[in-house]
């Protein structure tokens, strides 16, 4: 009880610097009333509330089970198993991210406006599908590819810097539309959910196994889901355009 | 009773979410590692428990934070705030704008709760060595600056690669001096900066930019703020770690001189 009192005393201290944010600019700066008083009381109340238990069933629930999981999948020894795990974790916590089903359906405007694609709504929602099928593609792999490096305990700045690279090269050939958006899907990928379990699990399995240390190589899957991406949207867009002016020729 | 509706509304989409996650661990572990999970009862309170938080976090925010952000991002873009009118309005102009994206960037990325867990690992993991506080600091204004300089990036129109790319290099150079212990979290940092509180907001930012600047397209211009918020953490984290690392060693190297002249007198 003390501990879950002590923890709603620091979830208001995190969230004191929004509300001091949005006073001093509503009453300094842009002095309009604010709408909606009690609506905003309220809700502050519920996201101080929420975050509280929110950090409190991590420690209970996500941390532990994340790592259990690492560590029993550590003592078993199956490769196949381990890395069907991590693209289905991958995967299934992409697809269905409200943040980007947000995006794919802004970048299936972006993409009609500018004539990638035709303007019905069909091809609009096939458009998006392909996209949010691409991304959770690509961090599905990401978590796999992170997961393998921590088996191998190979250094991550060379596999960032590499990827860096192909980033850079990619957007070389990338149509312009798509070079935006796919640079914020690495960033929209990672979910509340995902970051404490994908964390857990990558410091759980760099603590299992002998010779690895889990700062230098439990870290670092978060770092790959937010890369592969960048690269994998953008190719899904010189594919796209490939096919299209190859119809049209 | 709309607040019922809501925080119920909220729930079942939180449930939706966590659903698959859930079906795959227990999946995983019953069905392949066949072992009985330990603390069964904690662990599905600790379940229950980030689902009803996330579930009142979400819907308080839609309630509280995101209209009076939204709204607050609409009228400092506003023409009639900035100012102008008969001549075309220099990017100076746009002065209030940039504090409130260096000021919303770091409070909201305060708040965002993937990156307390991840800084409450760290500092498990690193033994201390590694501050809750020290990091998410940091990572703070890593955002607060990505955002700030992202809004001034579509105000001014310059093509977004230039920055991503001029960024990366310098994370790379960044990287061959960091103590090693760092780099991985550092690059991690980048990617869990933005989630449920930051990205709403910051999308309304930039969209109000793009929709009220003459001359740019809010479907194209109005991304990459994200973009911007998930690079620069990775140099603060890292520039946070040289600087400790910098003023360890001073420390240590004081200490040891005045323990040698004390030895000598």
């Amino acid at each position: 009880m003390r501990a879950l009192w002590r923890n709603f005393a620091q979830s208001l201290r995190d969230l004191l610097p929004i509300v001091l944010v949005i006073l001093f600019f509503q009453l300094l700066v842009l002095r309009q009333p604010m709408p909606g008083v009690m609506d905003v009381l309220l809700g502050s109340l519920f996201v101080v509330l929420g975050l509280t238990l929110f950090i409190q069933g991590l420690e209970l629930g996500l941390f532990p089970v994340g790592e259990s999981l690492a560590h029993a999948f550590a003592r078993k020894g199956s490769l196949l198993w381990l890395m069907i795990f991590a693209f289905a974790l991958g995967f299934s916590t992409t697809v269905a991210e409200p943040a980007l089903i947000a995006v794919a359906a802004e970048a299936a405007d972006v993409a009609s406006l500018g004539q990638m694609i035709a303007n019905t709504d069909t091809a609009r929602a096939s458009y998006a599908l392909g996209l949010r099928m691409t991304v959770a593609f690509s961090v599905g792999l990401a978590i796999v590819i992170g997961v393998f490096r921590i088996l191998k305990g190979w250094p991550i700045h060379w596999m960032i810097a590499g990827g860096y690279v192909v980033v850079v090269l990619v957007t070389l050939i990338a149509p312009e539309e798509i070079i935006g958006i796919a640079y914020d899907s690495g960033g929209v990928t990672t979910s509340t959910i995902t970051v404490p379990l994908v964390t857990a699990l990558g410091i759980g399995l760099a603590s299992a196994i002998k010779g690895r240390n889990p700062m230098i190589d439990g870290f670092g899957l978060i770092a790959m889901a937010s890369l592969l991406p960048v690269i994998f949207v953008m190719l899904y867009g010189v594919v796209l355009k490939l096919s299209n002016s190859g119809v049209s020729l | 009773m709309s607040v019922l509706f809501d925080l119920w509304h909220t729930l079942r989409s939180t449930l939706v979410d966590v659903l698959p996650i859930v079906v795959l661990i227990f999946g995983f572990q019953y069905l392949v590692i066949r072992k009985p999970l330990k603390n069964l009862t904690q662990v599905l309170t600790g379940f229950a428990l980030v689902l009803v938080g996330l579930s009142l976090f979400l819907a308080g925010l839609e309630r509280a934070l995101f209209p009076v952000g939204r709204l607050m991002a609409e009228q400092l873009t506003h023409l009639d705030f900035i100012g102008g009118g008969e001549q075309p309005v220099t990017w100076q102009a746009y002065g209030w704008v940039y504090l409130f994206a260096f000021a919303i960037g770091a409070s909201t990325t305060i708040a965002e709760p993937s990156l307390i867990a991840v800084a409450l690992k760290a500092n498990q993991v690193s033994g201390g060595a590694i501050g809750v506080w020290g990091l998410r600091l940091a990572v703070a204004l890593g955002v607060a600056i990505g955002i700030a300089l992202g809004a001034w990036r579509i105000v001014t129109g310059f093509p977004i690669h230039w920055f991503i790319i001029a960024g990366y290099c310098v994370v790379i150079v960044q990287t061959t001096f960091a103590p090693k212990m760092i780099v991985p979290l550092a690059y991690d940092s980048g990617g869990v900066t933005t989630s449920t509180v930051t990205v709403p907001l910051v999308a309304a930012l930039g969209l109000g930019l793009a929709e009220t600047i003459p001359g740019r397209n809010p479907l194209i211009d109005g991304f990459g703020l994200i973009a911007f918020a998930s690079l620069f953490p990775i140099m603060t984290v890292l520039a946070y770690a040289q600087l400790s690392q910098w003023w360890a060693q001073r420390h240590q190297s004081h200490s040891r001189h005045q323990k040698d002249s004390d030895h000598a007198l």
